[in-house]
Order: C-alpha cells, then sequence, then structure tokens
C-alpha cells in the first residue's frame, strides 16, 4: 500500500476522502467534525490516553480512540453514537471528578478546553460525593505558573519537552489518582521555547506567571503582530486590553513558526511597560536631562543635526537599530542622503568588515526547508538561543536522521546529538580551513591547514548529504575575522555541494540591507564610524554601551561628537552618557510596520495599541525631522506609503548569497594570549528584552562575569567568584569569575549587552585577566 | 498425572541446582535442537500443537505469538519472560524461579532460537528478591556450562539473558508497561497497535511470555506437543499450575492437567479450613469475577468451562473463601487493590478506580447510600473497555462479580449500616 493511496470513509453518514493510514482524528479535524479531545495535539506524539475522543467504529465493539486510530478503506464511524456520546460523557464525568472547578478564580477560566468541552459532554451536576484531590504547589520558574490541582494528566506539556522543547523538563511522577506533573525534584522549567507549554496545556495547570491575575480572555483583543527579535519572525497573536498588551501567543504559521514561539518573543512585552520607558522627549541642558515638549525637542534635534553637518554630510552618520522596522530604517537612511550623509550602518554588532560580502545575505533556504536537511555545519552559532525556532526546526532534522556539527568557540548545550568543534577564535579559523581542505578546498589558509578525521568527518557529512547548510551565526558575525570565516564557509560549502546560508541576528536585518540602511559609496561602515569621529550622530533604537561591537569605544566617540540625536523608546544609562536629545519612539506593538525574516517574507502588521504616552512611531518622528531639516520627500502619510516607497526601491530584489570572497585575507587574530568571547545571551538582545522582567529572573539571563576554565583559572591563579579586572584593549571591567567547563582553554568568555560590561572593547579579541 | 511439566523436578533434593537438572535430561532438548538445526518453523508448530496458551492470564496461544515475529526481520529481536507476578492470588512463577530455574532458561534460550532473537530478559517482580537470587545463581551456571553466551553448542547461535528486578507496581506485569520499565521509563502501558511482536522492546520485535510458559517449552518438545495437549481437554492443553489460597487447609502451588474438577483441586488443597463451608471462589487471580461456591463445586479447572460461568481462568490463581467473608469487606480491599496499582494514563482507570474504592469504602464503613449500587453498576461500564490497557477491566469485574452474585449483601450494608455476616 503506498502512503498517498487514498480510502473512503464514511463519518456520521458523510463521505470523506483520506490518506489511507491517516489517524482518523486528522481526517475529522480537516472535514470541520468536532471529536472532543485533550491529550491529542497535532504536533505531539500521540498517548490516546485521555479517552476523550472515544468514537463508535462499525464493526468493533468497543468505543475507540480517533486519535491513535488508523482510516482504512470503507471504515465506518459514528462520532455522536450512543456509544460513542456516552465514552465521551464517561470519560468527561471522570475528568470532572476531580478537577477543583475553580473556573472563576482560574486563568484559564473562558479559553479553557476542559470547560468548553464539558458544557458539550459534562452534566449539570455530580455525582461525585467524596473528597477531591489537591496538589500542593510547585514553583517551576518565573515564566509559568504552575496550579497542578487542575491538571487532567493529558501529558501535552511532558511529551512537548521531550519531543519539541529536546529537554525533558517536566514529567509524570506517581501513580493513578497520585500521579502529578511535576520537574525533578527542586529543577526550573529553563527551555528557551519553555512558554509553549501554557497554550498547549488544556487546562489551567500551566498559565503565564506574568499574566497571572491581570485580566480574564474575554477582555482582551486579539490583534496581529510578528516578532520583533531573532530572524525567524515568527508570528504573533497580541491580546490587548485597554491599550495595553496584556500577553502574547503564537500565531499559526506552518512555513515559520508553525504553533510556537520563543520565550523570547512571548514575554518580552513586559519590556514595554519597564521603569524606564521613555514617554516624553528629553533635552540635555548643561549636563541635565530635562523633559521637553515635541517641538522644542525636534527642533533642538534639527538644529543639533544641521550645525554639526556644518557644510559637508559627511560629518554625519546613522546608526541603526536592525530590529527597527523596515519603514523606519527607510526613512532614516533617506534623512541621512537627504543630508549628504552615506554613512548609515545597521551592522553595529559587526566584527570584521574586510572581504565581500553577498548581495544580500539571507538563510538560503526557506525555513520549512531546515526540517529536511541530510546535514548542516554551524559556524559560530549557539542557534537554540539566537534562534529557537530556527533552531526546533533543525532539531527535527536530526530526528529524522541529520547530521548537524559545530564549530565554535565554546560549548554549547545542544538538543540532541551533534559533533561540537570548539576552539578558540582563532582556532575556528584553523578547522574551517582544515574542512575545506579536507574537501579539496585551496587558496590561502587552506593550503596549510592540519586535517584531523574530525575535520574529515564534517566534511564527509556535507558532501555525502543529498541536502546539507554552511549557517554563520552570531558569533561568526562578531568575529574579528568575520571576513575570513565567511570566505571558507563559501569554500566548504562550494565545495561540499551544500548551501550556504546566514542567521540574521535579527528581525529585520535582511529588512535593513533592502531599504538601503547601509554605507553608500565612500560612506563609512559601523566600525568606522566609530573609529574615526563624526561630528554628528542619528542613533535609532540602540544603547550605545550595550548594542554596539566595542561598546567602550562607541561610548568615546560618541561622546566626543558635537550632536547626537537619539530615538529611543527607554531611557538608558549609556545613551544619557552620549546623546544631546532622546526623542521617545514607540515600541513593540505600538507602531504599524514590516520586518523581513531569514527567508525573505515580507510580514508588515498594524500597531496593536497606540504608543505609550507621548511616544511618537519612530517613521513619523523621521518624517517631521526630515521636515524641519528641508530634506524632500518626507510627505508621508501611512506607513503603508512609506512601504510602497521600499518596495519600488526593493524592485524584484531577492535574497541572494553568491559573490563572497574572502580567503585571502590575513587574520587579525593571532591566537596568542588570551581571547574574550563576547556572546550576546538570549535576554540581552535587544533594549526591549533587556527589560523584560520575567525574563530577566530565568537561568539563561546570566549577569556579567569572566567565565573561563578550571585550566586556565588555575594558571591565572583564580578561583571561583574572584574579583577580576579585564582589559581589553585600553578599557577594563572588574567582574566576577565564573568556572565555566564549556570554554576553551586560552579564552574568557565576558558575555557582552549585558550591564558592568559597557566599559570593554569588541567581543571577539584580546584581554588580559588580573585578579583584583 | 499431576507434576509432569513444570513441577516435575519437585521430587527431588535441591532441584534448582544444574547439577540435578541435568540429572534428569536437562539442556539436551537445547542441544539438540542447536546442534541438529531444528528448522526454528517446527519448533514453532510443535508449540502451536502442544495447545499451550499463555499462562499468565489472558491466555493467548503462545505458538501463534511466537508465529507473528518475521524471524527474518533484519536487527536486534528480544526474547522476555513475565515473571512480574502480580496478580492478587497468583504465585506460582515465584515457585518456577525457585525450583526450576533451569528449565526456564532452557525454555527461554530455545524461544530465542525460534524466533531470531539473541538475548533475553526475565523481568521479575520486585518483592522476589531470594528468587531473584536463585535465578540469578542459575543464570550463572548455565553461563559456566556453556548453555547461555557465544556459540552454544557449537552452532554459532548465540544467546545471553538477563534478569531485571522491578520495582514492586503491579502494572509493570501488562506486558508494554514491563518493556517500558526495562527501557528505564515510567512502567505505563503502551497503546496497541502496534503490539510488541512488531514494536517491543527498545523498539524491536519482541515476544514476551509468562514464566510458566516459558518453563513448558522444554517439556514440550521434549515429549511433543501432541503429548502435552492429551494431558488436558479440548482447547485447554497441558497441565496448569495453580496457586490455590484463601480459607483452606493446605495453601500452595498445585500443578495439575487443565480440565480437572475444581473438587479435586479442593481436596488436593486439603478442603475447606476447619469445615466451613464454601462462599464463593475467585478462580483466576482477583481481577476475575467471583463465581458462588456451590457453582463453582460443578466446574472444572479449565480455560472454556470457567469462561462459561462468566470469570476466567486467568493466572490459575484460585482463592477460596467461606461464609465467615464479608463481600463487601472482600470487594473494598480488593478495589483499594486497583485505585493502588492503576498506572494513571487513562482518564477512566486513574480517576475511576479511585471512585470505585471510595464508594465501596463507604458502603463498608456504614456511609453507603441507596444510589450507590447503580452507581457502581455504571461506572464499571465507563471504566471496561475505555482505557489503554486492561487494568480498567481488571477492576472493573471484581465489582460486576460481587454486584451480580452478593449484590443483596451489599444493599444489607447500605441499609443497615453493618455486616450480614459475623
Amino acid at each position: 500500500m503506498s502512503d498517498d493511496q487514498m480510502v473512503t470513509i464514511e463519518v456520521d453518514g458523510r463521505e470523506l476522502q483520506a490518506k489511507a493510514g491517516a489517524l482518523l482524528i486528522e481526517v475529522t479535524d480537516a472535514a470541520g467534525i468536532t471529536i472532543p479531545r485533550f491529550c491529542y495535539h497535532k504536533k505531539l506524539s500521540v498517548a490516546a490516553n485521555c479517552r476523550m475522543c472515544l468514537v463508535e467504529i462499525a464493526k468493533v465493539p468497543k468505543p475507540m480512540p480517533a486519535c491513535a486510530t488508523p482510516v482504512n478503506q470503507g471504515m465506518q464511524v459514528f462520532t455522536r453514537s450512543p456509544l460513542a456520546l456516552a465514552a465521551q460523557k464517561g470519560t468527561m464525568e471522570f475528568l470532572l471528578i476531580n478537577h477543583p472547578l475553580d473556573c472563576p478564580i482560574c486563568d484559564q477560566g473562558g479559553e479553557c478546553e476542559l470547560q468548553d468541552i464539558a458544557l458539550g459532554y459534562g452534566r449539570d451536576a455530580s455525582r461525585f460525593v467524596e473528597g477531591k484531590r489537591v496538589v500542593p504547589e510547585r514553583d517551576i520558574g518565573p515564566l509559568i505558573a504552575t496550579d497542578f490541582t487542575r491538571c487532567i494528566h493529558c501529558t501535552r506539556c511532558v511529551r512537548f519537552g521531550a519531543e519539541i522543547a529536546g529537554i525533558r523538563e517536566l514529567g509524570a511522577t506517581g501513580r493513578g489518582e497520585h500521579m502529578e506533573i511535576g520537574t525533578y525534584i527542586g529543577k526550573s522549567v529553563d527551555s528557551e521555547l519553555s512558554g509553549n507549554v501554557i497554550d498547549i496545556c488544556p487546562v489551567g495547570s500551566l498559565t503565564s506567571k506574568p499574566f497571572l491575575y491581570s485580566a480574564r480572555a474575554w477582555e482582551l483583543v486579539q490583534r496581529k503582530g510578528i516578532a520583533p527579535h531573532d530572524s525567524a519572525g515568527s508570528n504573533l497573536n497580541l491580546h490587548v486590553r485597554r491599550n495595553q498588551v496584556m500577553r502574547v501567543h503564537p500565531r499559526d504559521n506552518e512555513g515559520v513558526n508553525e504553533c510556537w514561539i520563543s520565550d523570547r518573543d512571548r514575554f518580552s512585552y513586559e519590556g514595554l511597560y519597564s521603569a524606564d520607558r521613555l514617554t516624553r522627549p528629553l533635552i540635555r541642558k548643561s549636563d541635565k536631562w530635562v523633559e521637553a515638549d515635541w517641538q522644542d525637542a525636534l527642533d533642538a534635534a534639527a538644529q543639533g543635526l544641521k550645525r554639526a553637518r556644518g557644510t559637508s554630510g559627511n560629518r554625519l552618520g546613522a546608526l541603526l537599530s536592525p530590529g527597527a522596522t523596515l519603514e523606519e530604517l527607510y526613512l532614516a537612511q533617506k534623512l541621512m542622503r537627504g543630508l549628504g550623509s552615506e554613512n548609515i550602518d545597521f551592522r553595529i554588532r559587526q566584527g570584521d568588515f574586510r572581504g565581500t560580502e553577498p548581495a544580500l545575505p539571507w538563510l538560503g533556504q526557506s525555513i520549512a526547508e531546515l526540517d529536511e536537511l541530510n546535514a548542516a555545519l554551524l559556524i559560530g552559532s549557539n542557534i537554540r538561543k539566537e534562534q529557537p525556532i530556527l533552531a526546533h526546526r533543525l532539531r527535527k532534522a536530526v530526528l529524522d536522521g541529520a547530521q548537524i556539527s559545530f564549530i565554535n568557540p565554546l560549548e554549547f548545550d545542544i538538543n540532541y546529538p551533534a559533533t561540537q568543534l570548539v576552539n578558540s577564535p582563532a582556532g575556528m579559523i584553523s578547522d574551517l580551513a582544515a574542512v575545506a581542505r579536507a574537501l579539496g578546498g585551496s587558496g590561502g589558509l587552506i593550503d596549510g591547514a592540519d586535517v584531523n578525521d574530525t575535520h574529515r568527518a564534517v566534511a564527509d557529512q556535507l558532501q555525502s548529504a543529498a541536502k546539507a547548510t554552511v549557517l554563520l551565526g552570531n558569533l561568526a558575525v562578531a568575529h574579528p575575522d568575520y571576513a575570513l570565516l565567511q570566505g571558507l564557509a563559501n569554500v566548504i560549502a562550494e565545495k561540499s555541494g551544500a548551501l550556504l546560508g546566514y542567521l540574521p541576528e535579527a528581525a529585520n536585518s535582511i529588512g535593513a540591507r533592502l531599504c538601503g540602511a547601509l554605507p553608500g559609496a565612500g560612506g563609512s561602515n559601523a566600525l568606522e564610524m566609530l573609529s574615526n569621529p563624526h561630528k554628528g550622530y542619528l542613533l535609532l533604537g540602540v544603547e550605545p554601551g550595550l548594542d554596539f561591537w566595542n561598546p567602550a569605544r562607541a561610548m568615546e566617540t560618541l561622546g566626543q561628537a558635537e550632536y547626537v540625536v537619539a530615538l529611543s523608546a527607554f531611557r538608558s544609562y549609556s545613551l544619557e552618557q552620549v546623546a544631546d536629545v532622546i526623542l521617545p519612539i514607540a515600541g513593540f506593538a505600538e507602531t504599524s510596520g514590516t520586518y523581513v525574516n531569514a527567508q525573505g517574507d515580507w510580514q508588515s502588521f498594524g500597531g496593536a495599541v497606540a504608543p505609550a504616552g507621548d511616544s511618537r512611531p519612530a517613521w513619523k518622528v523621521l518624517r517631521v525631522l526630515g521636515n524641519l531639516l528641508d530634506v524632500s520627500g518626507f510627505d508621508q502619510v501611512s506607513s503603508e506609503e512609506i512601504l510602497a516607497e521600499v518596495r519600488q526601491m526593493a524592485g524584484g530584489r531577492r535574497p541572494e548569497n553568491s559573490g563572497v570572497n574572502g580567503i585571502d585575507i590575513d587574520p587579525l587574530l593571532d591566537g596568542t594570549g588570551l581571547t574574550r568571547i563576547g556572546d550576546i545571551p538570549i535576554y540581552a538582545l535587544d533594549p526591549l528584552v533587556r527589560r523584560a522582567a520575567s525574563l530577566q529572573k530565568t537561568r539563561d539571563a546570566i549577569g556579567a562575569g569572566a567565565r573561563i576554565n578550571r585550566r586556565e583559572a588555575e594558571i591565572a591563579g583564580l578561583a571561583d567568584g574572584d574579583k577580576v579586572v579585564v582589559k581589553q584593549d585600553k578599557c577594563s571591567a572588574e567582574l566576577r569569575v565564573v568556572i565555566d567547563p564549556a570554554v576553551p582553554d586560552g579564552c574568557v568568555r565576558v558575555p557582552a549587552g549585558l550591564a558592568g560590561t559597557e566599559t570593554l572593547g569588541g567581543q571577539i579579541g584580546n584581554v588580559t585577566l588580573e585578579k583584583a | 498425572m499431576a507434576n509432569e511439566v513444570c513441577f516435575r523436578n519437585m521430587d527431588q533434593d535441591r532441584p534448582w541446582l544444574l547439577e540435578q537438572y541435568r540429572s534428569r535430561g536437562g539442556y539436551e532438548v537445547l542441544a539438540r535442537i542447536l546442534t541438529e538445526k531444528t528448522p526454528p518453523e517446527s519448533i514453532i508448530n510443535e508449540v502451536k500443537l502442544s495447545g499451550l496458551r499463555g499462562r499468565g492470564g489472558a491466555g493467548f496461544p503462545t505458538g501463534l505469538k511466537w508465529s507473528f515475529i518475521s524471524r527474518n526481520a533484519p536487527g536486534q529481536k528480544y526474547v522476555v519472560c513475565n515473571s512480574d507476578e502480580g496478580e492478587p492470588g497468583t504465585f506460582k512463577d515465584r515457585d518456577v524461579l525457585r525450583y526450576n530455574p533451569h528449565q526456564l532458561i532452557e525454555g527461554m534460550v530455545i524461544a530465542g532460537y525460534a524466533i531470531g532473537a539473541t538475548c533475553g530478559y526475565n523481568y521479575i517482580r520486585g518483592e522476589f528478591w531470594e528468587p531473584y537470587e536463585r535465578f540469578e545463581a542459575a543464570l550463572e551456571e548455565a553461563r559456566a556450562a556453556g548453555f547461555l553466551g557465544r556459540d552454544l553448542f557449537g552452532s554459532g547461535f548465540d544467546f545471553e539473558l538477563h534478569s531485571h528486578l522491578g520495582a514492586g507496581a503491579y502494572i509493570c506485569g501488562e506486558e508494554t508497561a514491563l518493556l517500558e520499565s526495562i527501557e528505564g521509563k515510567k512502567g505505563q502501558p503502551r497503546y496497541k497497535p502496534p503490539f510488541p511482536a512488531h514494536y517491543g522492546l527498545y523498539g524491536r520485535p519482541t515476544i514476551i511470555n509468562n514464566t510458566e510458559s516459558l518453563a513448558s517449552i522444554p517439556v514440550i518438545l521434549e515429549k511433543g506437543g501432541e503429548w502435552f495437549k492429551q494431558l488436558g481437554v479440548e482447547n485447554s492443553g497441558g497441565t496448569k499450575l495453580f496457586s490455590i489460597s484463601g480459607n483452606i487447609k493446605n495453601p500452595g502451588v498445585f500443578e495439575i492437567p487443565l480440565g480437572t474438577p475444581f473438587s479435586e483441586l479442593l481436596e488436593m488443597a486439603g478442603g475447606m479450613k476447619n469445615g466451613s463451608k464454601i462462599k464463593a471462589v475467585i478462580p483466576g487471580g482477583s481481577s476475575a469475577p467471583i463465581i458462588p461456591g456451590e457453582q463453582m463445586m460443578k466446574l472444572t479447572m479449565d480455560y472454556d468451562a470457567i469462561a462459561k460461568a462468566g470469570s476466567m481462568l486467568g493466572s490459575g490463581a484460585v482463592i477460596v473463601l467461606d461464609d465467615s467473608n464479608c463481600m463487601v469487606k472482600v470487594l473494598e480491599r480488593m478495589s483499594y487493590f486497583y485505585y493502588e496499582e492503576s498506572c494513571g494514563q487513562c482518564t477512566p482507570c486513574r480517576e475511576g478506580t479511585g471512585w470505585l474504592y471510595r464508594v465501596v469504602h463507604r458502603i463498608e464503613t456504614g456511609r453507603g447510600r441507596p444510589e450507590d449500587l447503580a452507581l457502581l453498576d455504571d461506572m464499571t461500564t465507563k471504566i471496561a473497555g475505555r482505557t489503554i490497557c486492561a487494568l480498567g477491566d481488571a477492576a472493573a469485574m471484581p465489582v460486576q462479580g460481587m454486584l451480580r452474585h452478593f449484590r443483596d449483601e451489599f444493599k444489607y450494608h447500605i441499609a443497615h449500616k453493618r455486616c450480614l455476616v459475623g
């Protein structure tokens, strides 16, 4: 019987066509026939334990679970026959006997699968007169509130951990009525996808802790949104009450996020309502920040930029966040170009601009195609924490037999079997050159590379795979020899027949390129703009001490500038050190706009709530600045109008990864001394997530520190918890030592993007450690 | 005709020793099969011919079970012995492990040869510490003598056997829960299909049989399937071990031919204790519906006769109750067992077993309500047949049996808040 053979079945007298072997519940769901269920979930394995979907099948004496029964030709199904209904109602009665029925004080009330189905299959009064089961409270972390007294033991959350999140954090212990869901003794749930259990829990056992007791489901209005952090561009439903985002849920999109979202996308909305949200324009007056009205602030900004520009636009530079919308980035570059400046860049965490980049770097394949890979080599990427949704796709490929390798400067906690080549940043180049050589590449460093068995194995994996890819991640981009990594990756891809792909850092990294947020002819890139001081700067959505590759230099250069205009949704310590005027802009969910995700989808969204206080959408602020500075072409009245301009500008431009060049470049890192690895922790990525209070309480939200392995610590005479001065270039920071076996020899992991690291240099570079 | 198969060595001194087993021709069947390279199909056919039915309780024909495995499927296959003897009233496999472990080992190696498996596990009930140690010692002896391990009898056939001690869960006697438990997971039954023959231990084709069934194999192959079949009656071939307990003089395990009248078995066990009057019998372990004593005295001990009387032969655990027993109290104890032992996976069993117990407990403690009996009747129909494994049925059937035969005692209890008996 071939897989796609079709059969005809009859359900409640209705004839249905279905693939032979498909599960009955899939077939009835597709046909719009409702069968009640709790344990079944389309993305999880079949458990068949809730017994709610029991239906009658002709010639079968017992009612059968629709979720576990494959269809076959001529099968006759009755979903509402007396036998089926008796079974369903029987199960419902059992489910309710120990359920507390505390709907009025349960957050799930109003959107509860048990409540909904009980309405159709439950009784109005219970025959159960015994005492009910109570389960003690259990704290499993800052994101998920639990009330296991309400649990109906469907095990969706348990299967989610094992099958989707890739870590078995929740499990069932105890037998029978004493069965309880919980974590291993004293453990919290720490997966970066953990919040999805809130959605899949059919009852109020697992609910959102930040949202707890703050609104009822029926008070919320659902608006569409797009996730603002990584480059998956997860589709969201924003739940809004009285002009406030109350919570965020995934919106199904099979081609992007399926039905999942990362915890970062789910809980970062909290940042919008943090204490340092900026709601009024601020002007620096004799080194004090004073609130101003918009007119004065805009005038000051325009005058400041005009003065700094003087007679040459080249004296101005714009440093833009890749998390800004297409419309905002477009107007920002248009403003700069209107003022005669080509110094525009969004690549604020890129460590190297030598070599030739591809025309329009992107994932190189669709997101869904990641599922089908047979092999992948990831270079400089902690994909689980950088791009949780794309990481899930890769994991699916691994479960299907794909082989994944990593070349990284840190050992990461990968939730599937993988080969990890962990080497210092300089050593990464040698590893790549060796893999390239094993594949028959030549030229530059490749010719002298030492090839070992692991390199050959990685080369073989890529070469023998029907579908393979080589992906560059955030740590590759931050590498001082990124051009070389890119060049070598390109050779590996070409020689092995794998697709070269990029994991764009932010929600709109590709959009920024499409709308021209890059230096033009003669213009300076982000690094140059900060190495060669300019008179005036326009900053959009960034915090200089946390968002730039070299924060110390950024602070110094910006601090010396004549005038700095910042557009920001938040008050920010480092911004307030360097800016002259701060214009409050709308944050996530408060403005309409467009993001272009890793696979090149243009995803537009409307504003779900009004901007907080007096803040305004950045595109409106930029438009007014354009008017005040007499730049033409700033008359748009809607973001759609700007989008139309961008579309015209981008034309039919498709992402394109060809044209990489760079294997003949000399490496800057020589591999001597101690190298700092400054990764960006998952919840330090951008100003919004850094202010999301609950995410900042998770175990992934690590603080600043100097992490070294035990051997290096012993050499340096340091112990865990010691205070140490990390010196980089001419700057330094005092941090605590953390012994971390994941850091290779010759390296110290000092994550960037965290308070306490603003005074340090480039994310990856030479450092020394001195005991404080 | 007693003690022909699993207990045929019971007359020996320390019969569990290899030496003793060898003195009666032990391991010779295995040697013959391996040196003659007997075609596996003919072994399976012989087992089919014997009419051997699974002795764990379900009574599924053993030979048929073996034939479901595709012998030529590539990769590892397993033979698993279910010694997780947990059914209340059953204690026969314990004696096989204690007194005839080598016959079980020989049976398992033959089973491995028949289905092309090179590895076996014997899952032993957690509380069986002494039988476990004795079985381990037997394994050591067999390994040392070359009956386990590589290249047995120079045939090129390898077979290794491990024992695995359970942790005290009744549900792990359910074959797929047992497999989960060996794999180190929570002992919960799997949804079937797929059956273990296709997707068993570690996802590989597996046969899983009861201790007594596997220990019967060497004798069947020594004396022939036809001989074994003739020991019993139509549809119930062979002898069977019966664990008889309750209000009788000599509780114990007896090997008798299937089809033997119950009255004879009772006599072998010394009859009723203190000459009391028989009230009822649970003929096949606590999951089997109860049968009134008078009716039982007319029955023979075979699959069909007991089934016809509305109960089941099960594992051959015969619990005899005299008229000093309060049936409400008896049911309360049994219901408590299923409430404690439900794995918790399926809603009707997880929630229903606790509810059943609580209602029966209320009746027993004088807090019953007239509507409780109808509630119990109704509840059992919503548990039985609605769950992944048979534990739901096992919990419902004793209730149904009791209410069918002894309803008046329950009514009396509810009405008078005390026992009809004593």
